[in-house]
């Protein structure tokens, strides 16, 4: 292999993907991919899915086996808008995906604290619910000063969004408007 | 975008401003290729930097950042000085004949009604002549009437002549004059220019007529509603267009419906000041028209059986905003003390900015935070950033982990407008929740405090639907259906916006979705997921059945709205007649008896021989595409006006050199404004992004962070040797509001540019660091340099222009 560059690799690589048959190497890239490739997939569960970052819309093929595991995500070749094709950023999806940087509790972090406590959804929410019950009843304002009808919550906002399903995005403006919160904006502007 | 990424394919010509695709949407990118490879499509590329974009360009030309209406204004000069428009588009497409009325007029950088106590405009001096009798505009499609939009427009743009947008812009003015003629030959009915752009536009005290200044240049040139034309703004994130779409956003309610404001007592002063009103005989104004059903059936989905003929349909549950409530609102509102809690979702304040080190300052003055993220990030941590001391912070904070978009499905929807379905394909990790799951619980539980112990008008929160199977676990696909909207009477999902009531009897989430998930044919399981047009896959596998046009459509791959509409206000892509303007593009065309192609943005059996026949722009109420508009803040043409922070007076009018409608925060806040001069700080900074990257969450991805390790500064070659500082040094970039230490990058990329007869340096700042994450640092959030200042229309932080000095550390 010393004699081919890594460059040369790829590009003969990339020939053997697109069904040329015997190549430079002498043998046949593409039947060595395609094993590859059913290797890679076999027994696999397929689903479909959107890469995550910018506003492209590259569609993604994702693989998963019967423990649920995810074991690779590919650009789709079907999508009209990316044929297949990824960026630095959606080829490596599946790490952000397995990130093991997530965050793994409910943390809670009280005035003037230089650490966190980790307490439960229940707690959390629970003291939530207070904590907005409590902004909205002392910041509503139901009439304003010309007298106008504006039943609005001033001392609240919500920002975010972008990489929510469009359900769930549709679902927090209705949920924030029922609050009353007039103070609601995602990433459009910033 | 007005047409989709795979349309870029069909231009002969794209123009981009504010924008490195190449760099920042590279798998989109490959439709300016096949442009350019295809059909010898040329590229025009105008940055600052010479960028990825750049290097493949057919022409480079580099302009100072925030410049880029001259830049246009030129353009349009020069397209009008030499007849070069699509005259018949112009004419009968436009409202070039229309006539304004006496009073309107521009001097010294300002229009008539300007109130500089207010820093607002009285924009009633922009209306039209209007006849009397009939109440539309008069008109004369002569277009010699000085009072006509196209004489005023081109009298308004003669100010800029090359000699101009060279002092401007600093592209030197036989490179503009080679730009200019390239685009003067897009006016050709069978040549068609696309303009693309992102947040190089959008970020600047005059983002909105940046973007509008282009705007009235494509519809000049015919461009508008053609297949490979309009306005394509790239965005930046996977779904901020279906959450923008959703009325994340507010100034909005869903489908663009205008937000109430205080003194509309009833939905008829709401239609009567939000609605547009009909200025020519032909104007279907279909929006206006529609506009009551559309929001009646919004607060039918909604407030459900609460929403009743006799209470307006719970239209005083809306809340109505006191004044702009827009991202620097919520931070200036904090520095006020006014904010008391702040949800953030997927999106970090501290990072983002302007400012970060005012926003620090606002986080610090909240009762509480939730930030829900899978991710710890800069605003869960921020009590923590360098500088701050968290034992004198007092606000709570609560981090609650939630999942990531493989973790749920639901759709996201692309720049093109393109809503695609996506399946969960991972269970939520660990004890990660949904964020509408989180939202919901939390709703529920506020809801029953105030069941319990009462409290502050709570009707409008008793009332909100939330009839679900499972009120705590919405499914998406329940919501989904929700959006599209219901006829209440037989319970059937609405297949068009078209079929909306505003009695009552029909509920829809967003209009502009009504048709995304109709009735289905057979009602088994695999028919309602059927329904979901969102879902479809017919895609490039075939394309001779599933592109029958071949202009790359893909009609039953997913859905777009509205309607499934590919390129919206298509029906400008037809002459009168009803022909394409170029028969190997066409958007849509009469057969005689109906519109065929694209789904026709237009009645589908209007003959357009009928002397009633709408006019084509069928969204607002001159019926045309708008060269002269009274809907902006600033002006009724885009006027070049300096960012906040520049390094020369303006060059057309000194006295009226930045914008004057531009919102400035902290003034208005009564506290001392943070701004830099050019004395202390002499070189233009702007930010940007790098392919590797987005925004924050990539710093938490081996890989990426792998391929771009290190924050930095770009560097022009010439400053560089000036200061002694060369590629690996570390630097200290500071503004009026913060500083940022990192390696410099000294490059040809960047170059002086001569402006105002005075040569300035502009330096380029990637925004991708902070102090969590793989790799973090103490000083590398490139927010801490930007400016808290509004555009004098979307109130969008001008983060792409300001004032620095750089030094070697």
């Amino acid at each position: 292999m010393s004699a081919i560059s890594r460059r040369d690799f790829l590009k003969i690589g990339a020939a053997g993907a697109g069904g040329v048959g015997l190549s430079a190497l002498g043998f046949d890239l593409a039947q060595a991919y395609q094993v590859k490739q059913n290797l890679r997939i076999a027994g696999a569960r397929e689903s479909h899915s959107v890469c995550p970052y910018c506003a492209v819309g590259c569609s993604l093929v994702a693989y998963t086996n019967d423990a649920g595991n995810l074991l690779q995500i590919e650009g789709d070749p079907d999508s009209p808008v990316n044929e297949g094709r990824l960026c630095p950023k959606g080829a490596s999806a599946m790490q952000l995906a397995t990130s093991a940087n997530r965050v793994e509790d409910v943390l809670y972090r009280a005035p003037k604290a230089t650490g966190w406590t980790k307490i439960s959804w229940d707690e959390a929410l629970n003291m939530l619910a207070q904590r907005v019950k409590d902004t909205r009843d002392s910041s509503f304002v139901t009439t304003d000063a010309n007298g106008n009808t504006v039943n609005r919550t001033e001392g609240m906002a919500f920002a975010g969004g972008a990489a929510f399903s469009s359900e769930e995005g549709y679902f927090t403006t209705k949920v924030m408007r029922g609050l009353g919160l007039v103070h609601l904006e995602q990433q459009a502007r910033v | 975008m007005t047409n989709h990424w795979r349309d870029l394919k069909n231009a002969d010509l794209i123009l981009i401003n504010g924008a490195n695709p190449a760099e920042a949407h590279p798998v989109g990118f490959q439709w300016f290729m096949r442009a350019k490879l295809d059909r010898g499509a040329k590229i025009v590329h105008a940055d600052p930097r010479f960028t990825r974009t750049s290097a493949v360009a057919d022409k480079y030309v580099r302009i100072r950042v925030g410049t880029d209406v001259a830049y246009f204004g030129g353009l349009i000069n020069y397209v009008l000085q030499n007849d070069r428009h699509q005259v018949e588009y112009v004419r009968n497409f436009t409202n070039a004949a229309w006539l304004v009325k006496d009073g309107y007029g521009f001097k010294d950088g300002l229009f008539t009604g300007y109130d500089p106590a207010k820093r607002t405009y009285d924009t009633s001096t922009w209306n039209y002549d209007t006849d009397p009798a009939t109440g539309y505009a008069k008109t004369d499609y002569t277009l010699q009437d000085p009072r006509s939009v196209f004489q005023l427009m081109k009298q308004h743009y003669s100010r800029y002549t090359p000699d101009v947008v060279e002092s401007i812009t600093g592209i030197p003015k036989d490179q503009f004059l080679q730009v200019a003629a390239m685009v003067g030959e897009m006016g050709r009915p069978d040549r068609v220019m696309s303009i693309v752009y992102a947040v190089g536009l959008t970020h600047h005290t005059t983002g909105g007529q940046l973007i509008r200044s282009a705007a009235q240049l494509q519809l000049l040139l015919g461009n508008m509603g053609m297949p490979g034309g309009g306005m394509n703004a790239e965005r930046g994130h996977a779904n901020i267009q279906g959450n923008t779409d959703h009325a994340i956003s507010w100034d909005i309610l869903p489908g663009y419906l205008k937000i109430p404001a205080p003194g509309q007592k009833n939905l008829d002063d709401y239609v009567a000041q939000s609605a547009a009103k009909k200025t020519h005989p032909n104007s279907w104004n279909f929006f206006g028209i529609n506009y009551r059903k559309f929001m009646v059936s919004t607060l039918k989905a909604w407030y459900g059986d609460a929403a009743t003929k006799d209470n307006e349909f719970a239209f005083d549950f809306v809340p109505k905003p006191a004044s702009n409530a827009s991202w620097i609102t919520i931070y200036d509102q904090a520095l006020r003390g006014k904010m008391q809690g702040v949800i953030l979702s997927g999106m970090t304040a501290t990072s983002i900015g302007p400012d970060s080190n005012q926003v620090l300052q606002a986080l610090s003055k909240l009762k509480w935070l939730v930030v829900m993220d899978p991710f710890p990030t800069t605003s869960s941590e921020f009590w923590r950033a360098p500088g701050l001391d968290a034992s004198q912070i007092d606000t709570e904070v609560f981090m609650l982990p939630t999942t990531h978009w493989i973790e749920k499905d639901g759709s996201f929807v692309n720049s093109g407008r393109w809503v695609q379905w996506k399946d969960q394909v991972l269970q939520p990790h660990g004890s990660a929740r949904h964020d509408h799951w989180v939202l919901a619980d939390l709703f529920d539980r506020v809801k029953k405090l105030y069941q319990a112990k009462g409290g502050k008008f709570p009707d409008p929160l008793l009332a909100l639907t939330t009839k679900y199977q499972d009120p705590l676990k919405p499914q998406l696909d329940e919501i989904a259906q929700e959006i599209n909207g219901f006829d209440l009477t037989t319970g059937k999902r609405m297949a068009t916006f078209a079929n909306l009531k505003d009695d009552g009897t029909t509920a829809a989430g967003d209009w502009i979705y009504t048709g995304s998930y109709p009735d289905p044919s057979a009602p088994t399981a695999a028919g309602r997921a059927s329904a979901n047009l969102s879902r479809r896959r017919d895609g490039v596998r075939d394309p001779a059945h599933n592109d029958p046009t071949g202009l790359g459509f893909y009609p039953n791959w997913a859905w777009s709205w509205p309607l499934n509409r590919r390129v919206m206000y298509n029906r400008a892509s037809a002459d009168l007649t009803g022909q394409p303007w170029d028969p190997t593009r066409p958007g849509i065309k009469w057969n005689g008896t109906t519109w065929v192609g694209d789904v026709p943005d237009y009645p589908p059996t209007m003959n357009p021989a009928d002397p009633a026949a709408y006019l084509p722009f069928i969204m607002n109420g001159e019926g045309t595409g708008r060269l002269f508009s009274s809907s902006m803040a600033d002006g009724p043409f885009a006027e070049h006006y300096e960012p906040i922070e520049s390094p020369i007076p303006n060059p057309l009018h000194p006295t009226n050199s930045t914008d004057p409608v531009a919102f400035l925060y902290d003034q208005a806040a009564g506290r001392p404004n943070r701004f830099g001069t050019v004395q202390d700080f002499p070189y233009v900074a702007t930010s940007y992004r790098l392919t590797e990257h987005e925004h924050y969450v990539t710093q938490h991805v081996p890989l990426l962070v792998g391929l771009q390790p290190d924050p930095f500064v770009e560097i022009p070659f010439e400053l560089g040797e000036h200061l002694g500082i060369k590629s690996g040094d570390k630097v200290r970039v500071r503004s009026q509001r913060g500083k940022l230490e990192v390696l410099a990058l000294v490059t040809k990329r960047l170059g002086p540019v001569t402006v105002g007869g005075k040569k300035v340096y502009q330096v380029g700042i990637p925004i991708h660091w902070g102090f969590v994450g793989i790799k973090k640092g103490d000083h590398w959030l490139a927010n801490a340099l930007t400016p808290f200042v509004g555009d004098a229309n979307a109130r969008t932080p001008e983060f792409k222009a300001f004032l620095v000095n750089v030094e070697k550390m």
